[in-house]
């Protein structure tokens, strides 16, 4: 069982952004970077399933800048097998379409059973780059995956529905599988881990190289969320918030 | 058409978030001068159909297709994009619903347009929508460019639009077909199942009490029940109230639980995440108690109040009963 994660490195979440000078992305000098939540919980699916089935590969994908070998070596630290690296330096690809074309045109001769990604990216969030990517090389998707049984060929996965619905669907292979947050507990690299990886192979390829297509959407501008409502804020003693809401909820909302 | 809405079902009528698209089709259609088409496709288009007809658009288009009774990404991407190029619409909306997510980006992928994909807003440019989106955790938003004018695909975020907002008409319904081969279906669903049985129906809900972490220990939350008990309100939370077992699925709202839009939504100790908000956004008063000043959910508060909600609620709940008597 030949397993690809897709992984992408994202400012960490608790991180405060702010616009750079020319309006066009965030200030990145000094922002703490990590692996994007739902893709360590994708790799971790990946290790689990290579672990029953006893043989095959896990090979990571990051597409992004040098500073996205950090969350490759974690990754091979973990236990993936070999990395590749699409080296964009433009901080910002912002389009889901050509990221996958790019990625597609890496993967498609490897013959993989299985592509794993995050559900979406904590930075950009359009939860788009592995089902476009799973249509372009002719595989069966799904997101909001939340639990996988390999079987003959195929592969059982339970999605989340709204609401509190799930439900069970059974794949060909190969598919490409959009992981949420949550079905896993992903596991810590070992030190051992942490020194095997460095002899493990992370081939280097450019995003101009490999991409084949134009963007067909772009990000025109960042600025910071302007709220549109009028807030009251109440405030005081303990005894004149709880009158002025009582006067809200009564006069103001009619709650009765 | 120049925008086509395509209406997902949700058990036979057509679900909330599409009634929403439509209502956003008909004023950026009124703004720039675009026709609507609606599509109806799966197990219940013609039900689907028929409660669109009553809508103010052009075209109503019901497909019904083998392949589609039951729901898989390969046979509605299929589909919608079949209808999608031989229609021509400028425009395909949907509203973002998980399903939305889970097939669009294969259509975007087979007709090579791009998928903006959770709008929050608009503006009119050039006579021209131009759709943006939030980022980074929604602290940021932007607008997005698109590299030419053809077709685009937009799906909407819970309450973009407000379906209380949509013009009625009358419009009759024109048959479609597409042509999708059994060896394209690569997935075979089981049947849709929930969790934990039971629990009240939030959505119909008028008045709610909602709990996030800031309610601190399980044994607090009977404070916030005897405040719902109190106001005839029914109990929410947010996704880490429900996690840690403090209250059953049932009761949390959000992308992965219940979306609700009641008259009252009273938020206690829920800082505010997107997940949570998309869920409760369209409430149509909303009340904020949190300790943290910063906390996103003031933003889109209508009255918020920064203090100890342990205070604060037993003297709230003291005070409802002492005016309901």
């Amino acid at each position: 069982m030949n397993i690809c994660v897709l992984v992408k490195q994202v400012p960490g979440s608790e991180a405060h952004f702010s616009v750079s000078a020319d309006g066009l992305w965030i200030q990145e000098t000094e922002l703490p970077f990590e692996m994007n939540e739902s893709d360590n919980y994708a790799l971790e699916e990946a290790l689990q399933i290579r672990e029953q089935k006893g043989t095959g590969e896990v090979v990571v994908v990051s597409l992004g800048p040098d500073r996205c070998k950090k969350a490759i070596r974690e990754a091979l630290a973990k236990g993936a097998d070999r990395a590749i690296h699409i080296k964009e330096d433009a901080p910002y690809n912002t389009d889901p379409y050509a990221i996958a074309s790019a990625l597609a045109n890496t993967i498609k001769d490897e013959g993989f059973n299985l592509v794993l990604s995050g559900l979406q990216s904590d930075d950009l969030g359009f939860g788009q780059t592995g089902v476009i990517l799973g249509e372009l090389l002719g595989m069966t998707t799904a997101t909001l995956v939340v639990g996988t049984e390999v079987q003959d060929g195929k592969i059982r996965v339970k999605r989340e529905l709204e609401a509190g619905w799930f439900q069970w669907q059974t794949m060909d292979l190969p598919a490409s599988l959009a992981i949420q947050s949550g079905l896993n507990t992903p596991r810590y690299p070992t030190l051992k881990g942490i020194m095997t990886a460095k002899k493990k192979e992370i081939k280097e390829l450019s995003f101009a190289d490999i991409c084949a297509v134009d963007e067909l959407q772009s990000f025109n501008g960042l600025s910071v969320q302007h709220a549109e409502k009028q807030t009251e804020m109440i405030a005081g003693s303990v005894d004149q918030i709880v009158a002025r809401l009582v006067d809200v909820l009564k006069n103001e909302i009619r709650i009765n | 058409m120049d925008i086509l809405v395509v209406l997902e079902d949700k058990s036979g009528n057509i679900h909330r978030m599409s009634q929403e698209a439509i209502a956003g089709a008909q004023q950026i259609g009124g703004e720039c001068g675009l026709s609507i088409g609606v599509l109806a496709l799966g197990e219940n288009a013609p039900a689907l159909a028929e409660q669109a007809s009553q809508y103010a658009v052009e075209e109503i288009l019901s497909l019904e297709n083998k392949y589609l009774f039951n729901y898989t990404a390969d046979g509605f991407a299929a589909a919608v994009a079949q209808v999608v190029s031989s229609e021509k619409p400028k425009y395909v909306f949907f509203g973002h619903t998980y399903q939305i997510r889970d097939y669009v980006p294969r259509v975007s992928a087979k007709l090579k347009r791009p998928f903006l994909n959770d709008i929050v807003s608009y503006s009119v440019q050039g006579g021209k929508p131009v759709f943006s989106k939030q980022a980074f955790n929604a602290k940021l938003v932007t607008a997005l460019q698109l590299i030419d004018d053809s077709p685009c695909i937009v799906s909407f975020q819970s309450a973009a639009f407000s379906s209380d907002t949509i013009q009625s008409g009358l419009v009759s319904v024109r048959s479609v077909t597409v042509n999708i081969d059994a060896g394209s279906i690569k997935t075979v669903p089981e049947d849709p199942f929930q969790e934990t049985a039971g629990g009240v129906d939030l959505s119909s809900a008028d008045l709610i009490v909602s709990i996030g972490r800031g309610i601190s220990k399980e044994e607090n939350i009977s404070i916030a029940q005897e405040l719902a008990k109190a106001m005839g309100a029914e109990i929410a939370s947010s996704r880490p109230v429900v996690d840690s077992g403090w209250l059953p699925p049932h009761h949390q709202v959000g992308s992965s639980g219940q979306t609700v839009a009641p008259k009252l939504y009273l938020a206690l100790g829920i800082s505010g995440a997107i997940q949570h908000v998309v869920g409760m956004k369209g409430s149509k008063n909303i009340v904020v108690i949190n300790k943290d000043p910063d906390a996103p959910l003031f933003e889109i508060a209508d009255y918020g109040v920064v203090g100890d909600l342990l205070e604060i609620v037993p003297k709230l709940t003291e005070a409802i009963q002492g005016f309901k008597n």
